[in-house]
């Protein structure tokens, strides 16, 4: 099959992008002391921090490069790499550790070859870990894209995560 | 009377310090008058021969930052009942206070300070200066082998003297490092090549290079999982 | 009548008298007789599938044509997480447990219609064996003071009048009404109440400190980044019943002059933020936040920032720095952040808990308060009860009762037969205590006396099979990686530490060891900048404390007598008890595991990784762990 590309159709997305994302910085003109917040919905909106946002950020609201730099790579939250389709989290908080959190990230990092904070090469899955959900009575806790799966064992993991393509 | 240093060197004596918002203090069973405001490491220098505390993270160029804690005093503001460990950057003087630049206590959380940054840094000539100094031997740890303490003057010297921020401190933890934004100077323009940095260093770890930017300490991933970070962090431009 | 059609338009409440008014018009038009079917909504109850109870009750309703008799409410956390879903029947609390949504048509047939209880649903007591009917009946419930929590259960945290119609914002009428800015603060230390986050610092000086800071602008901030793994009972609160925090937070700021307050809450809360953002809303519109709060004369706002990830930007000075956008790095905090916290201005910074506790302070008095609780600590605590226990949970308990009425009498014990080993307190600034300190009274003072403290109120108790090393090895990992890495000894010491408890779960330990431990620990808490490097050894050095020997078998025996630490201990087959599934043939993920369909497997010491996979799948517990 033969596939052609509308170049009027890609263009229009990335100006609807360009003129989101501008907005959106725009938005906190004036009050820059919120650039988590910010950086959070630019995350939300593309699943990553890309570089050029941040850089336009920087311009935008004349926040020096490496304050935004140093804010992006301090909090747990950001990623500054493009992640999977499916983010799995899974905690790490002490109940969970004690009801064996870790093997479950030990068995996604054995069944997909990635570390925590990696993505698989086909961008399926990013594994992350969390330190505490506030989920503990339901321990071991796994979050795929935003659901909680609660006393998960790597039994379920695997029916889990067979669900998400 | 209460002796006032007016420098490291001059000193006068005055009767009445309070009216020139002088506070008193003794350091190390010593009573010197420092004027209101300073920090007790600031108090310390104009007052030679008194006191002993060493500073990594600390330059009077530009403001306090309290993370190398190798200056680390005991003190008490309750007449010598209550001591309290405070880090003399930071700490500001106040009419009474009693510090201790040197007991055994001190001396041995310097010690063991300074053992970890040498099992960081075992190369720098500083750090070897200050392990010499408080008999610090070999450290029990794996060594590293980095340059950069992460006093972070350089970042401080960029922003509060140049008025730029071409550099900041990035990551955190361990994996803490002085850093251009995305790891490239061409990205912010902020970097005009000055040189302060490579000035402040306390340990050489900033060199100029050819470019007339300077060349940052490298990360060299003294622990496997730096690696791992390092590959996380690290951005190619798209 | 157009007065009244007016009334109803405008919720902006004018006056202290308006709210009272307005909150006997809202009692009276509930019928406090009427069938409500409240399920709770907290995280957990809808981790376990809650929103698809809450969804099967309202297509039932609506189907019966019942909407008339029966009512339906989403309320927050009741607390018995364990159990969820939860569903309590209103008015005479039947309390359902593990509801899904098959079991709603049954409900609604029996107990809505029929007025019948479905025994299959309602709750055993394991112990006792005994069926229980009535939610307050539970021995979970039953010995707890829920002053704080109560209300968690019973109203909808989305609709500000369930709150007001349980007497919500009366203690904020009180305060415009009739107090002095230096007596809410007098009221606020009379009762002893002290910080719920951690420390313990007494919250009267505190705000008396804030009172007389000289400035105009003062902030008042709720600390919500509960970060302590293991603790989630602030989250709960700000889930179930936002309005209390904020009633305490306007309390707060009228007692000290401050127009503008924060909510910092961990961005993995987002059901918590959700429901503060809509309480915020509403306390707007009814005219208890922003400009002329009930006629007062007094402007308060609050804005939610959440937390980008640290566990740091829980010690008050980063939390400030990530608020003005910085990195969250902390500061050392000579002078206190009560006279220059935020942007150098007088900053009153308490945690979710404490600000929910000063309602109840004012309305029923500090001496009523310090009636409650211990000669050191005053009131309750709520406590997120989790780890190897029976009834896992939030807790709300009167200080001073024991560590073993808590585990025992309402944790219900150990599960399985399992013997009590430890239980950590304070996260991971706490410790753990052994059992020798079971009957010791719960407040800020005894635990800290026994190497452990209060902190947020996590408590995870670990049964015989947790390897105490492990314990404190996931500690200070933990906090290896939140560590902001500013200071040297935190950011090197924590580093080595992890260095050298890694090696003694791996039986690459030395004798020595355990000095350059407790040498490390002296670095931490007398050089740290913050309070997470000056209290980071606790973990190591609690365990150190009371489970000695468990290093020592660790590192001269090269043992893990709880058979946890992966490189010393060995999996083998029980060939009697494996009745040859494959099950743990096709989890081996080194295929180390060999054997027939239906004849015992046995596994290849010299492929096997440790990994435990097949000891988790086995169903016949013919894995031995050794």
């Amino acid at each position: 099959m033969e596939v052609t590309l509308d170049f009027s159709k890609v263009k229009a997305i990335v100006e609807d992008y360009t003129e989101k994302v501008d907005s959106l910085i725009d938005s906190y003109a004036d009050k820059k002391e919120q650039i988590i917040s910010l950086l959070q919905d630019i995350q939300a909106e593309f699943n990553y921090l890309p570089q050029d946002v941040l850089v336009k950020i920087s311009q935008k609201l004349d926040i020096p490069l490496s304050q935004v730099f140093s804010v992006a790579t301090f909090f747990r939250a950001f990623s500054l790499k493009p992640r999977g389709r499916h983010l799995v989290t899974v905690c790490l908080g002490t109940a969970c550790h004690v009801k064996g959190g870790q093997r479950l990230v030990d068995k996604v990092s054995r069944d997909y070859g990635i570390k925590p904070g990696e993505t698989t090469e086909d961008m399926r899955f990013t594994l992350e870990t969390v330190n505490c959900l506030g989920c503990c009575a339901l321990g071991p806790v796994v979050v795929v894209d935003g659901k909680y799966q609660s006393k998960v064992t790597s039994d379920k993991l695997n029916r889990v995560l067979k669900q998400y393509k | 009377m209460a002796k006032v240093w007016i420098d490291g060197k001059t000193s006068i004596e005055v009767e009445h310090a309070e009216g020139i918002n002088v506070v008193h203090l003794t350091v190390d069973d010593k009573e010197i008058a420092v004027s209101n405001g300073k920090t007790i490491l600031e108090a310390v220098e104009r007052a030679p021969g008194i006191g002993n505390i060493p500073a990594l993270c600390h330059h009077p160029a530009v403001k306090p930052y309290g993370a190398c804690r190798i200056c680390t005093v005991e003190v008490s503001e309750d007449g010598g009942s209550k001591f309290k460990f405070v880090a003399a950057c930071l700490y500001p003087v106040k009419e009474g206070l009693i510090v201790k630049t040197q007991t055994e206590k001190i001396k041995k959380l310097r010690k063991g300070i300074i053992e970890l940054l040498s099992a960081r840094c075992p190369n720098v000539k500083r750090i070897q200066e200050l392990a010499d100094e408080y008999g610090v031997e070999k450290p029990s740890f794996v060594l590293g082998d980095q340059d950069c303490i992460l006093c972070g003057l350089c970042v401080r010297a960029c922003q509060e003297i140049i008025g730029k921020s071409a550099i900041s401190l990035v990551n955190r933890g361990i994996y803490k490092e002085v850093a251009a934004p995305f790891y490239a100077y061409e990205l912010s323009g902020d970097c005009i090549g000055c040189g302060d940095c490579a000035f402040v260093c306390p340990t050489g770890a900033i060199e100029m290079g050819a470019d007339g930017r300077p060349t940052l300490p490298k990360v060299k991933i003294p622990y496997a999982e730096i690696e791992a970070m390092m590959k996380k962090e690290t951005v190619s431009p798209s | 009548m157009v007065e009244q059609v007016r009334k109803l338009l405008e919720k902006k409440v004018e006056s202290p008298e308006g709210l009272e008014s307005l909150r006997q018009s809202i009692v009276a038009k509930r019928d406090p007789q009427r069938t409500c079917i409240s399920v709770c909504g907290g995280t957990a109850c809808r981790a376990s599938g809650a929103e698809a109870v809450v969804d099967a009750f309202l297509d039932e309703i609506e189907r019966r044509e019942l909407q008339v008799q029966v009512s339906l409410k989403e309320t927050g956390c009741h607390g018995f997480c364990e159990r969820g879903p939860l569903v309590v029947i209103e008015p005479k609390k039947i309390f359902y447990q593990q509801v899904k949504p098959e079991d709603v048509e049954e409900i609604i047939d029996e107990t809505i219609v029929a007025g019948k209880i479905v025994e299959r649903l309602l709750y055993t007591d394991p112990t006792t064996s005994e069926t229980i009917t009535y939610e307050p009946d539970v021995p979970f419930y039953k010995k707890q003071t829920r002053n704080i929590f109560g209300a968690n259960g019973t109203i909808d945290p989305t609709n500000i009048e369930d709150y007001i119609a349980s007497g919500g914002y009366s203690a904020l009428t009180k305060v415009l009404t009739g107090m002095k800015p230096q007596q809410i603060v007098d009221e606020v230390k009379k009762s002893g109440l002290r910080g719920r986050g951690g420390g313990g610092f007494p919250t009267g000086r505190k705000w008396q400190s804030c009172l007389e800071a000289k400035g105009k602008v003062k902030y008042v901030i709720c600390n919500a980044d509960e970060g302590d793994p293991g603790a989630y009972q602030d989250r709960s609160l700000l889930e179930g019943n936002p309005h209390s925090i904020l009633e305490g937070m306007i309390i707060g700021a009228r007692a000290i002059g401050s127009h503008q307050g924060y909510i910092y809450v961990r961005n993995e809360y987002p059901l918590a933020v959700r429901h503060a953002r809509i309480a915020i809303e509403q306390a707007m519109d009814y005219g208890l936040l922003g400009k002329n709060i009930l006629g007062s004369g007094f402007d308060f706002n609050i804005t939610i920032n959440k937390g980008g990830g640290a566990f740091v930007c829980g010690e008050s000075s980063a939390l400030m720095a990530s608020l003005e956008g910085k990195v969250g790095e902390p500061k050392a905090k000579y002078v206190h952040m009560a006279e220059k916290g935020l942007w150098e201005h007088p900053s009153l910074l308490n945690n979710v808990k404490t600000w929910a506790n000063v309602p109840l302070i004012i309305n029923k008095g500090a001496d009523w308060y310090a009636k409650i609780g211990t000669a050191g600590s005053k009131g309750t605590m709520i406590f997120s009860l989790v780890g190897n226990i029976v009834n896992t949970g939030l807790v709300e308990v009167p200080m001073g009762i024991t560590l073993r009425q808590m585990i025992f009498d309402i944790g219900g014990g150990i599960p399985d037969g399992k013997k009590f080993k430890a239980v950590q307190t304070g996260g991971p600034s706490g410790g753990c205590i052994p059992e020798k300190f079971l009957d010791t009274p719960v407040d800020f003072d005894e635990l800290t006396k026994l190497g452990s403290m209060m902190g947020s109120g996590g408590m995870i108790v670990m049964d015989e099979d947790t390897c105490m090393v492990d314990v404190a090895r996931y500690f200070i990992e933990f906090l290896k990686g939140e560590s902001c890495g500013k200071c040297t000894p935190c950011r090197e010491g924590i580093n080595r530490m992890s260095e050298i408890l890694s090696n003694i779960t791996q039986g690459k330990g030395k004798p020595e060891d355990l000095d350059t431990l407790e040498d490390l620990s002296e670095v931490l808490s007398a050089g740290a900048l913050c309070a997470l490097g000056q209290t980071a050894a606790n973990p190591v050095l609690s365990t150190i404390r009371y489970f000695k020997d468990e290093y020592l078998a660790h590192i001269t025996d090269k043992k893990c007598p709880a058979g946890v630490c992966r490189e010393l201990i060995r999996l083998s087959i029980d060939p009697e008890k494996c009745e040859g599934c494959l099950r743990c043939l096709r989890e081996c993920p080194t295929g180390a595991v060999t054997g027939e369909k239906k004849q015992a497997h046995t596994i290849n010491q010299d492929m096997c990784i440790h990994c435990g996979a097949c000891y988790d799948v086995c169903k016949f517990n013919a894995v031995i762990k050794r």
